[in-house]
């Protein structure tokens, strides 16, 4: 499939002269940003080259197994963001281990489903479809999770005073987290609801302006982003909760304990 | 007679072995310098620390009972009392003795249905032991029960407290106040090197 208008290299050095005119301004005023960005500017350029023969290859190997590694692969990689972003950190890799699990199921679950009911490409893991579909999904899983396991973390360790006072006058220790872990699933779910609220009006998704540009009919586009959007929906909100309670397991025991001793010193 | 409280061995990481009975009706005190492991010992009775060892209640092992159902009925007030609410009534049950306990440790009945920002420390000391007595806890684990109290909440506070151990409620009393444990203790124990020592 060519694009409606396909792209020259001389096309794409046309719009460099944008980047340039940055360092530019950045050299009369000042900003010293220019080295940034002009490594910035690098290595966007060769990453996305690189993925790009990446994808390329994989598609034209057809192969289930490398799909899945790919696959396998970026979920390993956003594991590590959620892992890396809370300020606190669960012991034993335990930021490690509740990210990759949160991660993955809710990405293959959400794009599975979507393989296997509404895309339904033959065969369904086809890689031209299953991997672009997990990374955008990933991307927002990511996101949602990172943000409600740092925020229950946070929320914590903050409130141990509190949670302690309510075990100790015979709360369960369900009963003296749900706040916590209720409010934190909420904080990874927010920013997906603020993207569909703000959809079409305040910006144009990215993918439905790429398909646009691209030659597809608006209508046609917008069916896809819809589609989308429920799906990094349902994303988000699975990774928030898996995120959330794994972390709360961790930090609880069965004698209805809050075992903060089970995060890493700072 | 089956000791109302009873450790064996009761160790933890931090502190202990501890082996102790308290009988129904006794007040035993714990003194010792700060961080010598007083607070952790209640902690481990509390179970709200993870050990090793057993502790009983009225001859029933603690580890046959759920956590919760044991913390009820071994209540433990900490030192600085944790809240989880802003309003003291969100910590309360809606009826009960609340207002008469109030009183009683003269506490203004317009506290129950303040925030809890806008009490003093020494007031939160005092509504802390309150919502725990609600419960009508057979064991007392206090931590400083008064050190943030003038002298006339002190008295009131102690004047509860007796009412209790009369009624044959069993309590573990933490405390740098000398003078206190004297009072209300008939037996006192030393905390070194996070060991019970007698006094």
């Amino acid at each position: 499939m060519t694009p409606a208008i396909p792209l020259s290299a001389r096309d794409l050095v046309v719009a460099a002269v944008l980047v340039v005119l940055d360092g530019a301004l950045s050299v009369a005023l000042g900003l010293g940003l220019h080295r940034q960005l002009a490594v910035a500017t690098l290595r966007m350029v060769l990453q996305l080259l690189a993925v790009g023969l990446v994808l390329r290859a994989v598609f034209a190997l057809a192969s289930p197994a490398v799909t899945l590694l790919v696959v396998l692969a970026m979920v390993a990689v956003a594991a590590r963001e959620v892992a890396a972003r809370p300020q606190q950190r669960l012991a034993r890799f335990g930021n490690y281990l509740v990210g990759a699990t949160a991660v993955a199921l809710a990405t293959l679950l959400t794009s599975v489903l979507a393989l296997t009911t509404a895309l339904r490409p033959s065969p369904w893991y086809e890689a031209r479809y299953a991997i672009p579909l997990a990374g955008i999904v990933l991307g927002n899983v990511l996101n949602a999770a990172s943000l409600a396991l740092d925020a229950l973390l946070g929320a914590v360790v903050g409130a141990r005073a509190g949670i302690e006072a309510q075990l100790a006058l015979g709360a369960t220790i369900g009963a003296a987290m749900r706040r916590h872990v209720r409010e934190a699933v909420r904080r990874g779910m927010l920013p997906v609801v603020n993207q569909m609220s703000a959809a079409g009006v305040v910006t144009l998704p990215g993918i439905m302006t790429g398909q646009i540009l691209a030659g597809l009919d608006p209508m046609e586009a917008v069916k896809y982003q819809i589609l989308l959007m429920f799906l990094l929906a349902g994303g988000s909100g699975l990774g928030a909760v898996a995120a959330v309670l794994l972390a709360a397991r961790r930090l609880t025991d069965a004698r209805h304990r809050l075992r903060l001793d089970r995060l890493s010193p700072q | 007679m089956t000791p109302r409280l009873r450790l064996d061995g009761l160790r933890s990481a931090l502190a202990g072995p501890f082996d102790l009975a308290v009988g129904p009706g006794e007040c035993v005190a714990v003194t010792g310098p700060s961080g010598a492991g007083k607070s952790l010992l209640l902690r481990l009775i509390a179970d709200l620390d993870p050990g090793e060892g057993e502790a009983f209640l009225d001859g029933a092992a603690r580890s046959g009972v759920p956590a919760p159902a044991w913390r009820r009925r071994v209540a433990y007030v900490a030192a600085e009392p944790g809240w989880w609410a802003e309003d003291v009534a969100a910590h309360l049950p809606p009826a009960g003795p609340a207002p008469a306990l109030a009183a009683a440790l003269g506490l203004a009945p317009a506290l129950l249905t303040a925030r809890v920002a806008r009490l003093s420390t020494g007031e939160r000391q005092r509504m802390a032991l309150l919502r725990t007595l609600l419960g009508d806890p057979p064991v007392l684990l206090l931590d400083e029960p008064t050190a943030a109290l003038d002298g006339e909440s002190v008295a009131r506070t102690e004047a509860l407290l007796r009412t209790r151990l009369n009624a044959g409620c069993a309590m573990l009393l933490v405390t740098h106040d000398l003078a206190l444990a004297d009072r209300m203790a008939s037996r006192r124990f030393v905390m070194r090197d996070r060991r019970l020592a007698p006094a």
